[in-house]
């Protein structure tokens, strides 16, 4: 089998304020990681291709700092790597790196069995790449995975439902987005990091890839932030002092007259 | 005159809850800018559901029925969709940001080229009648204002209990249109084998009125009991931070959080919780927080109507007390 993984590299704390002044955001350090559900990703991956042979490729699209984790992910098991680099991709939204990915993996060999990601990055909080990859591909998807079961034909995911869970059969080639629960990803061994030194990690460019400069970067991007802003968070709190025994009489007292109490006795 | 569009969600034949809102939300758009409201109700046997969506506030409810579309699956519902949508043009297509929701929406903006803002806490329509979509980045640390100035039509999904529930107006009607549905032997290569209904409590905590959540301040499992005995002398379910999730002393199914579920109850009873950011995000809708916390300088007491600084062995009990509710 030949297992995409697509990793982005997102901030190693999510700790960033809005600067009130210039509006910009201010970042606590400037350490990055993989992000998270994308790791989860390429651990099922590399639990796959460990059953059923064949290799794991990890691609991203960002600037050149993105190596490092593309690094990472070759020293925790992968076989290849690519990052898709280049001014001219800057500034997409979700539209444009799904369309950017899409032409990245279309070019990679063998063609691909399988595409995992992440259920969504931790930054942004969309979750929209996967299934507009899926869509850029022609292929089916599975979103929100906490289980899967694939046999190198086709695959049975356990998907988050409002019901709890529904268990969808897709045929392969698929894009599927995975959870935390689907597993827990290893940690880089020394040797493993090594031996990612001598992986190869391909950078293309955007004329590597054949793109239509309409559908990349800022101008392949249907959206637009109007404002960034820090959230309102203004204390109002009353602070209810005494023991515990006259505390929790002012509490029920203040929570009666909010109507917020309708007591049902005891156990 | 724009059309604002709201995808109903169903979930075995019932609408779902935690997108209701949505209708009051279009509808109140649509007034701002002289709009009108249409549903989008796909299903195997919805019709009559149509009532319901006329009641809370679509002026217009296109029916798709097919035995194919009776549960949830992205390519046939995609197909169904971003047909309507080409035919139709509406300005503006809301879905909740459910797990359907999210899967949905960014399949039919992919196939329509077209912009989507995942998980809106606000939607307002500027001077130029564009649909100003507020969305929460870096765990809810920062506000993201999007806009899809060009694009059409601008597509978000909502996050669940955001917006008040919209008074339900029996009687009011709605125009009933049944659309055909045509669907291609590509489009139903997926199959789904089974639903596994998790009946527990746990998906009651995003619809329950009160919530009495413990964290790792609550110091032991036996300690965590305790709330189970608060929430049910209050009414209420019992949910969690993730510490106690990780310690084990409860299911990661009632964990509230940014790796969790966000909640908007009337009463939210924050219990040795000391208010990180990771969960505060998922209480934030909450109408009261009562927190209780042996440290005063726990940043949960910012969020907090009412603070309470003591040990929760010792608050829980004299609340139980004072409730009427016997240890």
């Amino acid at each position: 089998m030949h297992i995409v993984v697509c990793i982005k590299q997102v901030p190693a704390t999510l700790d960033v304020r809005v600067d009130p002044v210039t509006h910009n955001l201010i970042r606590e350090g400037t350490e990055s990681t993989i992000n998270s559900f994308d790791a989860h990703a390429l651990e099922e991956a590399l639990r796959l291709c460990e059953r059923f042979g064949g290799k794991v490729s990890v691609i991203s699209m960002g600037p050149p700092q993105v190596k490092d984790a593309l690094r990472k992910a070759l020293a925790m098991g992968a076989d290849e790597a690519y990052l898709l680099c280049d001014r001219a991709l800057g500034g997409a939204d979700t539209l444009a790196t799904a369309y950017t990915l899409a032409k990245g993996i279309k070019r990679l060999l063998p063609p691909y069995d399988l595409i995992l990601c992440g259920r969504h990055a931790v930054d942004a909080d969309t979750g929209q790449v996967g299934p507009m990859l899926a869509e850029e591909l022609g292929l089916p998807q599975v979103t929100m995975v906490k289980k899967l079961e694939c046999d190198g034909k086709s695959a049975v995911a356990w998907r988050e439902s409002a019901e709890g869970t529904a268990v969808w059969e897709v045929p392969l080639p698929a894009v599927i987005t995975v959870g935390s629960e689907i597993n827990t990803p290893r940690y880089p061994k020394p040797i493993g990091i090594m031996r990612a030194a001598k992986k190869p990690l391909t950078v293309w460019t955007a004329q590597d890839l054949d793109v239509d400069e309409d559908k990349i970067g800022l101008k392949g991007s249907p959206t637009r932030v109007a404002r960034l802003f820090s959230p309102e968070r203004v204390s109002h709190v009353e602070m209810l002092s005494g023991d515990p025994e006259v505390a929790a009489a002012t509490l029920v007292r203040k929570l009666k007259g909010n109507k917020l109490l309708q007591v049902q006795g005891g156990c | 005159m724009q059309d604002i569009w709201v995808v109903a969600e169903t979930n075995c034949g019932v609408l779902a809850g935690g997108t209701l809102e949505l209708w009051g939300k279009a509808r109140s758009l649509a007034q701002s800018c002289d709009g009108t409201v249409t549903a989008v109700l796909l299903g195997a046997d919805v019709a009559p559901l149509a009532a319901q969506l006329a009641a809370y506030g679509a002026d217009t409810v296109l029916l798709a029925q097919d035995p194919e579309l009776a549960q949830y699956r992205t390519l046939p519902y995609t197909a169904v969709l971003t047909e309507l949508i080409g035919a139709r043009k509406p300005a503006i297509v809301l879905l909740g940001a459910t797990s359907q929701g999210r899967d949905l929406a960014p399949r039919v903006a992919g196939r329509l080229r077209t912009g989507l803002t995942a998980d809106c806490l606000e939607l307002i329509l500027d001077r130029d009648g564009l649909l100003v979509q507020t969305k929460p980045s870096y765990g809810d640390n920062v506000m993201v204002d999007i806009v899809i100035p060009e694009h059409r039509p601008q597509m978000a999904t909502v996050r669940p209990h955001v917006f008040p529930l919209p008074e339900k107006q029996e009687g009011r009607s709605a125009k009933v249109e049944e659309v055909s549905v045509e669907l291609e032997a590509s489009d139903l290569t997926t199959r789904v084998r089974e639903i596994i209904v998790e009946e527990q409590q746990a998906s009651k905590l995003e619809e329950a009125d009160v919530i009495v959540a413990g964290g790792r301040g609550m110091g032991s499992r036996e300690n965590f009991a305790l709330l189970e005995k608060l929430a049910h002398a209050l009414g209420g379910v019992v949910g969690a931070t993730r510490p106690p999730v990780d310690e084990g002393w409860i299911d990661a199914a009632y964990q509230i959080g940014q790796s969790g579920k966000t909640v908007a109850p009337k009463l939210f009873i924050a219990c040795g919780i000391s208010g990180a950011v990771q969960h505060t995000v998922g209480i934030e809708k909450s109408k009261v927080i009562v927190a209780i916390n042996k440290d005063a300088s726990a940043p949960i007491f910012n969020f907090a109507t009412y603070g309470i600084v003591g040990d929760v062995r010792d608050v829980i009990p004299a609340l139980l007390q004072e409730l009427g509710a016997s240890e």
